[in-house]
């Protein structure tokens, strides 16, 4: 029995080498990695830049230099161990020409560190801490900084919300989640403003009651949460099962269809600092996504679909400007980029981050709706 | 923190604390009979609160027959691990049991990583348990109050099966001396399907009362409320039911109320109820119930 089993497993290989071989031999396809959070506490992001990425695949031709192009995705758990393993994996197994991901800060300096010495460029969609491309050459985001994206929330709250007091939750566990709180807080106390809570929370916590109890108590005229949005969910619900009524301003984290679900009627209101909005000016290929994402997902689009969409564009770009597939000479290309236009609208490359604007939505009857857009 | 903020915190604690109850309440029972801890409740406890939204979600069952539905089922799924995983490892050293628990608990995480996938689901809960009341300017969720009521009322009904029942007698029996209660004629393996059945239907009923308090669940929900609910029956001293009882709501309030007399000390929080753990462990390994060892139950 287990021979025949054997027997038949040698067949298959066979006859795929046969089947494959001789495609490859002719034109050898040009890996493109993926280290994604596929599963874990914010495996929402990984499978939405996934969804991105493979929709962005159908829309564009899939072909450089004349050789096919091939994406390998690793799923890195959610976590920061895993996710360096998961680049060098990659690197060394798979010979891959660039990374895209992982999605979240904390995971990205991680692979950043790896990418550097193995002079491989990776790319974080939506890696939004100032230090994931500090001092690094072959780190690149498609996003905003934290610094700016708080700084236009503070501004956002001291002018158009007038608000003098604020209170800000924020999840310790996480890189982004703290610069955020930082930056908001310096922002916002730069503005005039006064911060009168400043309180820290726990990835995975579940139960945030005490918090807001204490914040009700400081009686804010805002509150900040630059949380992901597994916590900014149950936030929101137990904020309102304990009467805070103040407006709540969040960061690009809450850009997940489930928030809805999650936080039910508690999300109304919600507004935060998100990456881009059908009516905040769309490219071509902008349109393009959104028309298929619709057709093929149903729903809203999403900013890590997209994000992770344009990783792929400013790669293929590079790579066509490099005329090579050489790591390094993909690195150079990439830095070059100037106003290429990707799916959440037009960027340039400058230190390896991308320069763009931000814009401001609120959730409104069951979706996000456009408030405002700021410009760098 | 004046009175209102004050008594706003103690019910945020104590209905924290009545769901680490009911939790640790069934940590306890099976480490009461078996003298083993069952490390897989904290994922029987989501194995519930995922049938319960299968059944409302999907099914459309209404909301107090998926409940019933759902601990039926998640009962069932705690005798078939008994069956499947600890009884052949029965006669086997303790730390074999203890190690097959871990197995267990990390393959029913990933099982549900894998098929029901790993973004967290909303739960539904009715209306009576998401209504508010305000009483002056303190807020009572309707939770807040449905939880407690329920572990006491389940609490009730654990004691009544443990002490006035025969399967209770036969489950004090089994606790003492296995092997005697086996040469008096009883059908101990029987006796230990029953306590898991007991044991995973009070998690479900757990799992399902924290989906409606905290309404996203994911594969890996039951892992931290998990920890603190064993925390809590070793607080209460392990193998005491109304020990775990007491223990629940200690950690609760201990957890609500480092918040808030330090709110900066927020992060903490995790920390300090694991220090707790630790203290107890060092000083008081029997809990605060826990001293007579051979009524454990």
């Amino acid at each position: 029995m287990r021979r025949s089993i054997a027997s038949f497993a040698m067949l298959v290989v066979l006859l795929s080498f046969m089947l494959f071989g001789a495609t490859t031999y002719s034109a050898e396809p040009i890996k493109i990695g993926f280290n994604l959070e596929m599963t874990g506490p914010v495996a929402g992001y990984g499978q939405m830049g996934w969804e991105g990425a493979q929709l962005i695949k159908e829309l564009v031709p899939m072909e450089v230099l004349g050789r096919p192009v091939q994406f390998v995705l690793v799923d890195n758990k959610s976590d920061r161990v895993e996710s360096s393993n998961a680049t060098s994996r990659l690197i060394e197994k798979e010979k891959v020409v660039a990374i895209i991901g992982p999605m979240i800060s904390g995971s990205m300096l991680a692979a950043g560190d790896i990418c550097e010495k193995k002079q491989v460029p990776v790319l974080g969609p939506a890696s939004t801490s100032p230090l994931t491309t500090q001092g690094k050459k072959y780190v690149f985001r498609a996003c905003y900084t934290d610094s700016f994206q708080a700084e236009i929330a503070a501004k956002y709250a001291y002018e158009d919300l007038r608000a003098r007091k604020a209170a800000v939750l924020f999840d310790i566990s996480n890189d982004y989640c703290v610069a955020l709180g930082r930056y908001f807080k310096d922002a916002f106390e730069g503005l005039g403003g006064k911060i009168v809570a400043y309180t820290p929370c726990n990835a995975g916590d579940q139960d945030f009651s005490a918090q807001l109890t204490a914040i009700k108590t400081a009686n804010p005229d805002v509150i900040y949460l630059p949380n992901y949005y597994e916590e900014v969910s149950l936030i929101l619900r137990q904020a309102k099962d304990l009467g805070l009524t103040q407006p709540m301003l969040s960061a690009d984290g809450v850009d997940v269809p489930e928030i809805f679900q999650i936080a039910g009627p508690a999300i109304e209101g919600l507004m935060h600092t998100a990456h881009w909005h059908e009516k905040a000016g769309m490219t071509d290929i902008g349109k393009t996504y959104i028309a298929a994402y619709k057709a093929k997902h149903g729903g809203e689009v999403n900013s890590f679909g997209a994000l992770t969409a344009d990783c792929v564009l400013m790669v293929l770009d590079a790579i066509k400007r490099a005329g090579s597939a050489d790591p390094k000479k993909i690195r150079d290309a990439l830095e070059a980029t100037e106003n290429l236009e990707v799916v959440t609208g037009y960027l340039s490359i400058e230190k390896g981050d991308a320069v763009k604007a931000a814009v401001i939505r609120e959730a409104k009857g069951g979706k996000w709706e456009f408030k405002s857009v700021a410009n760098p | 923190m004046n009175a209102a903020v004050f008594f706003q915190q103690l019910i945020n604690g104590m209905s924290l604390g009545s769901l680490y109850a009911l939790l640790a309440i069934g940590y306890t029972m099976v480490y009461g009979i078996l003298r083993f801890i069952n490390f897989a409740h904290s994922d029987i406890f989501m194995v519930g609160a995922y049938s319960a939204f299968f059944f409302i979600v999907i099914f459309r069952v209404p909301w107090p027959l998926a409940a019933a539905f759902a601990v039926c089922l998640t009962a069932l799924v705690g005798v078939t691990i008994d069956r499947v995983a600890y009884r052949p490892v029965r006669d086997a050293p303790r730390i074999s049991a203890l190690i097959t628990a871990v197995g267990v608990s990390s393959f029913i995480e990933n099982l549900g990583l894998v098929t029901v996938g790993a973004r967290p689901k909303a739960f539904e809960s009715p209306q009576f348990m998401s209504r508010v009341f305000h009483i002056g300017p303190v807020t009572i969720t309707g939770v807040a109050i449905w939880v407690p009521i329920m572990t006491f009322v389940l609490l009730a009904v654990m004691m009544y099966v443990v002490y006035r029942t025969k399967i209770g007698m036969a489950m004090r029996s089994v606790s003492t001396d296995i092997e005697a209660t086996r040469l008096m004629g009883v059908d101990v393996d029987k006796v230990i399907s029953y306590t898991f059945a007991l044991g995973s239907a009070l998690a479900a009923a757990g799992g399902i009362l924290w989906a409606c308090k905290y309404p996203k669940i994911s594969p890996l929900m039951g892992v931290y409320p998990g920890w603190k609910a064993f925390t809590a029956a070793v607080v209460g001293g392990i193998g005491s039911i109304p020990g775990a009882m007491i223990g629940g709501f200690i950690i609760g309030l201990i957890e609500v109320m480092t918040v808030a007399i330090s709110p900066g000390l927020s992060g903490y929080r995790d920390g300090v109820i694991f220090l707790v753990l630790v203290v107890f462990l060092l000083v008081r390994p029997t809990g605060i119930l826990g001293e007579t060892l051979k009524e454990k139950v």
